[in-house]
């Protein structure tokens, strides 16, 4: 498979073309975070939901290409019914294997796998990680009462 | 004389490293010419020292590299000498007019712009609306995205102090007939500022025939360095604008509670100059003179044509300026994000732009989220062009497959 096989597998597609956990809600108990990539026009913004230290709902609605797009339906799947702690770390393994550092696949594994292809376009990082980031601030700000 | 794309090469050092390589991004910034590099290296190892300071004869070599970089833009634009101020872009250029007229502009006055524009070139004047009360209009485009001299008429008014457009647009590649525009805005008292970014790789600029106020161009697009760019501006213009910055070299005298300035272009250069960057950038000028712009137009045209004709035959595509009078097509693969699209491109090794390219007005105006950008220059061939279509041609086939 070559290197643009790798960045658009087919699961990537799939998740662009129907998104999982895909339209916000308008729910005051989910914590909202917008991230906007300035350079290339991409706007995320995700929902979480956490209760008893799990999270219990993602939701995210954003514009911008296919790996952007894609990426928050991936994270929002892989993430959800975690804790905290487990979200993110889950997250700083995805960033490592987008960077092309180690990561472990017993803590980040299915869908999100898929993204590793994107290591060889340093130029698409940012895409693959706006959704990712996004929630990543969702968490480490929102404090559960 | 056309131009010969395998002698050119052999003058730009990058093609020795990346033979392969297929540049269509000099709309964002050329490629820079040996000539240039040896220039800025000559200052560097050979003299290194400050201008208009040193009592020695390296800061006086120094000094008349930089000063005769001066009269060869001067020449370039046909300006005067002390018309010309040595900036660090085009955005420093344009943004240090605007803020001259900060203190010039009341409530009620108008300044036109257009949907065209680089950010460079309106958001400054934006500020300056803001700031001032000033009233910020827009030239209303026609069908293809053009500054017309009719719709600039109807935008125009007793009101208009300001006139700030594009000489070139930097996604459309349209040529603004600035010529009309610059004399109806004369009529009504106006200063007109034109962004020549896009302008000075492609167009002879002749500023005393166009009898504009102000004109900025940059270094790093027609094949200087980064970080060296141009302001020209009427002498008498210049001298009635108050300094921005304030330091060493702009003064004349200095005592504890007050200040005098110099004319005209050095009350604008404070501190060190860019001293290897106009050195590097009077060589880029002499350098693309020789080969000459009527020679400049013809080839890239040319090309322009070549690949437009190849690529309208592609189905799945959008083209939003096939009438661009400048090398430049900016277009999309229909259903596929520009940045999708140019992971392709990435891939085949064919450098070109995606995105909104500093101008979201004209990106909004054509309803699209970014969009994909190749411009053609004196070293791209027809090979090049190919490679493109191909490119293009790949990602209507591999995005259409999923």
């Amino acid at each position: 498979m070559g290197n643009l096989e790798h960045l658009y597998r087919q699961v990537i597609m799939d998740h662009y073309k129907s998104p999982f956990n895909k339209g916000l809600v308008a729910d005051p108990t989910y914590f909202t975070v917008n991230l906007h990539n300035p350079s290339c026009g991409d706007d995320m913004t995700v929902q979480i939901k956490e209760s008893n230290g799990i999270v219990t709902d993602i939701r995210h609605e954003g514009t911008g290409c296919s790996i952007c797009c894609s990426s928050a339906s991936v994270m929002s799947i892989t993430l959800k019914n975690k804790t905290k702690q487990q979200a993110l770390d889950i997250i700083h393994d995805y960033y490592h294997m987008l960077t092309n550092e180690p990561y472990d696949q017993t803590i980040l594994n299915g869908d999100a796998l898929a993204y590793h292809g994107v290591a060889q376009f340093p130029a698409r990082i940012k895409c693959a990680t706006l959704a990712w980031k996004a929630t990543e601030q969702a968490l480490l700000a929102n404090k559960e009462e | 004389m056309m131009i010969d794309v395998k002698k050119i090469r052999q003058q730009f050092p990058i093609y020795d490293a990346n033979p392969d390589l297929v540049y269509l991004d000099t709309a964002a910034s050329s490629l820079k010419p040996k000539a240039v590099i040896d220039v800025v290296d000559h200052y560097y190892s050979k003299l290194g020292v400050n201008v208009h300071r040193g009592v020695y004869g390296l800061s006086y070599e120094a000094t008349d590299l930089y000063e005769a970089a001066r009269t060869t833009v001067a020449k370039f634009l046909n300006a005067k000498f002390e018309e010309i101020v040595f900036t660090r872009g085009t955005t420093a250029a344009l943004n240090l007019v605007a803020s001259s007229y900060l203190e010039k502009l009341k409530p009620g006055d108008e300044i036109i712009t257009s949907e065209l524009e680089h950010h460079s070139s309106m958001l400054p004047w934006l500020q300056v609306a803001k700031k001032t009360g000033a009233v910020l209009k827009y030239v209303e485009l026609d069908q293809q995205g053009r500054i017309t001299v009719e719709a600039f008429k109807a935008v125009l008014s007793d009101r208009t102090k300001v006139v700030a457009l594009t000489y070139v647009s930097n996604v459309m590649g349209y040529i603004t007939p600035v010529k009309p525009i610059i004399d109806l805005a004369h009529e009504k008292g106006a200063v007109v500022i034109l962004d020549a970014a896009q302008a000075a790789p492609h167009l002879a600029i002749d500023v005393t025939a166009l009898n504009v106020d102000f004109l900025a161009f940059s270094g790093h697009k027609v094949c200087g360095p980064t970080g060296i760019g141009v302001l020209y501006g009427k002498r008498h213009l210049l001298n009635q604008m108050s300094p921005i910055e304030f330091g060493g070299d702009m003064n004349v005298t200095v005592d504890k509670f007050d200040a005098t300035w110099k004319e005209a272009p050095y009350r604008f250069e404070a501190g060190t100059p860019i001293i290897a960057g106009a050195i590097g950038l009077a060589r880029a000028i002499e350098y693309i003179s020789e080969i000459g712009f009527d020679s400049i137009h013809e080839h890239v045209s040319k090309l322009h044509a070549y690949a437009l004709a190849k690529l309208k035959a592609v189905d799945g595509i959008e083209i939003y300026n096939e009438t661009a009078e400048t090398g430049i097509i900016a277009f999309n693969v229909l259903g596929v994000h520009p940045h999708d699209a140019a992971s392709i491109f990435d891939q085949n090794k064919v450098c070109i732009r995606a995105g909104h390219h500093c101008a979201q007005l004209i990106t909004k105006w054509l309803k699209q989220i970014a969009t994909l950008r190749a411009t053609f220059y004196i070293y791209n061939d027809e090979k090049d062009a190919d490679l493109f279509v191909e490119s293009v041609k790949e990602a209507v086939r591999f995005f259409g497959a999923f």
